[in-house]
């Protein structure tokens, strides 16, 4: 992949901005909340409930780009727009790519 | 609420943004409370006083346009400024932001800077409004400033049925020749503190102020179930309250003050009239003048109070009334039955 899973400079001015602290925790927050935001996501799927999948993706969305995690916000965007899929094959992608992108947060963290 | 301190609240589903949202503000200086859906802010907002909504869009029990819609129904909270705070996708549905009035828009994630700037601006705009609300509220009523809000200041009238009281001080440019500036206008005060309070508490409102006169509705704009009964009884209370200022009158060796009232019921035509920069809710019609010859003829009839035949038909124990010979008041085609009390 020639994009990276992660931009640094992104939680780089978050911790500039809100201070290094505080950036940590809310990353912690995010890893904690975001396997909740796609157990949602595989629920509206299987319930059929376009709103609820619509809600959970931007949600995840929403969250990517405050960390800088853009190859998920671009996943989950797509999702948003897209609607309730036919198959669930965006979801498992989107999970290796959540994986990742958790690992390289954790990672950014221990900097 | 200091010129740049804020209660904001933060409407967000997502715990890292509310988290983010709230120490952004706070950094700014200003104090956060936050909710995760637009069911458990609109309690909030009912229950505690903010200065500024910023709120997403995408949630869930009560979404960001069901917000708006019901704040902008909500006479109590429409004034609350609201930055809407939202990765929504599509122009059309910022568009329906605005539309819903909505005071501005920033996508996420949220410019610290842009943040600062909207809240800033947003928090101003609601110390002018709130400002200007206490304005209307020191020359009008409560129920006025209501009306005014709630029918955008139309500058329009309407044909109603209402009571008018004219009330007077006897003589008050002589007492006052022998006060000082200063105390004039302190008694002045201590006078239309107590004469608003006796209007506003028979649910009419204090519609002009001339000098040492005041004119009182009863009816409009709000109407109320029996109007002449509800305006003689403030012209009693405000003959108890003025006998009440004498006594510490006497005490201090001041004269004493004497009070005329004329009540006239009837139709009115009442609405606002002025300009856009200052209008007054008001009433013009035959009751009005009738009304305001009553209280003059206070001066010869030897009663406190007047009041005319309609009046006295809605009293609920006219048993008090005298009748006191039928009079020729000017720009009155015919004498009229006065009641005096």
């Amino acid at each position: 992949m020639t994009e990276p899973i992660i931009d640094p400079s992104v939680c780089a001015e978050l911790s500039d901005a809100m201070g290094s602290d505080f950036a940590a925790e809310l990353i912690e927050t995010f890893l904690n909340d975001a396997p909740n935001m796609i157990a949602d996501l595989k629920k509206a799927a299987a319930e059929g409930d376009a709103d609820g999948y619509r809600r959970a993706a931007h949600s995840i969305k929403s969250n990517a780009d405050t960390f800088g995690a853009v190859q998920l916000a671009a996943m989950a965007r797509s999702m948003e727009l897209g609607g309730l899929p036919d198959a669930d094959a965006p979801i498992p992608a989107l999970e290796a790519t959540y994986a990742a992108s958790a690992e390289a947060l954790k990672g950014l963290m221990d900097e | 609420m200091s010129d740049s301190n804020g209660n904001l609240l933060i409407v967000d589903d997502n715990k890292v943004n509310r988290l983010l949202l709230s120490r952004g503000v706070e950094l700014l200086g200003h104090r956060a409370a936050v909710a995760e859906n637009g069911k458990i802010a609109m309690e909030m907002l009912r229950a505690g006083a903010y200065d500024l909504l910023l709120l997403d869009i995408e949630m869930p029990e009560m979404d960001g346009f069901e917000v708006l819609e019901a704040l902008k129904n909500d006479a109590d909270l429409r004034d609350i400024p609201v930055i809407v705070t939202s990765s929504v996708e599509g122009l059309d549905n910022i568009v329906r932001c605005i539309e819903l009035g909505a005071d501005d828009y920033i996508p996420k994630p949220v410019n610290k800077v842009l943040l600062k700037a909207r809240v800033h601006s947003c928090l101003e705009k609601k110390r002018l409004h709130d400002e200007q609300k206490r304005l209307l509220r020191r020359f009008t009523t409560v129920e006025v400033a209501r009306d005014l809000q709630d029918s955008g200041f139309a500058i329009g009238g309407r044909r109603i049925t209402a009571s008018v009281l004219f009330c007077d001080i006897r003589d008050f440019t002589s007492i006052s020749e022998n006060m000082t500036p200063e105390a004039t206008i302190e008694l002045l005060n201590t006078y239309y503190t107590l004469m608003f309070e006796a209007v506003t508490s028979h649910g009419g409102i204090v519609s002009l102020m001339v000098g040492d006169g005041l004119m009182a509705l009863f009816g409009a704009p709000q109407p109320i179930e029996n109007s002449a009964q509800s305006a003689i009884l403030a012209a009693h209370e405000m003959l108890n309250m003025t006998a009440m200022l004498n006594e510490e009158r006497a005490v201090m060796e001041e004269p004493e003050l004497k009070v005329g009232f004329g009540i006239a019921t009837g139709k009115v035509v009442a609405g606002y009239a002025g300009t856009d920069d200052r209008a007054t809710y008001t009433c013009v019609g035959k009751t009005v003048n009738l009304a305001a010859r009553l209280e003059a003829h206070t001066k010869v009839a030897g009663h406190p109070i007047l009041f005319d035949q309609e009046t006295m038909e809605g009293l609920l124990d006219p048993d008090g009334c005298t009748p006191i010979p039928p009079v020729q008041f000017k720009g009155f085609s015919e004498k009229l039955q006065v009641f005096g009390m």
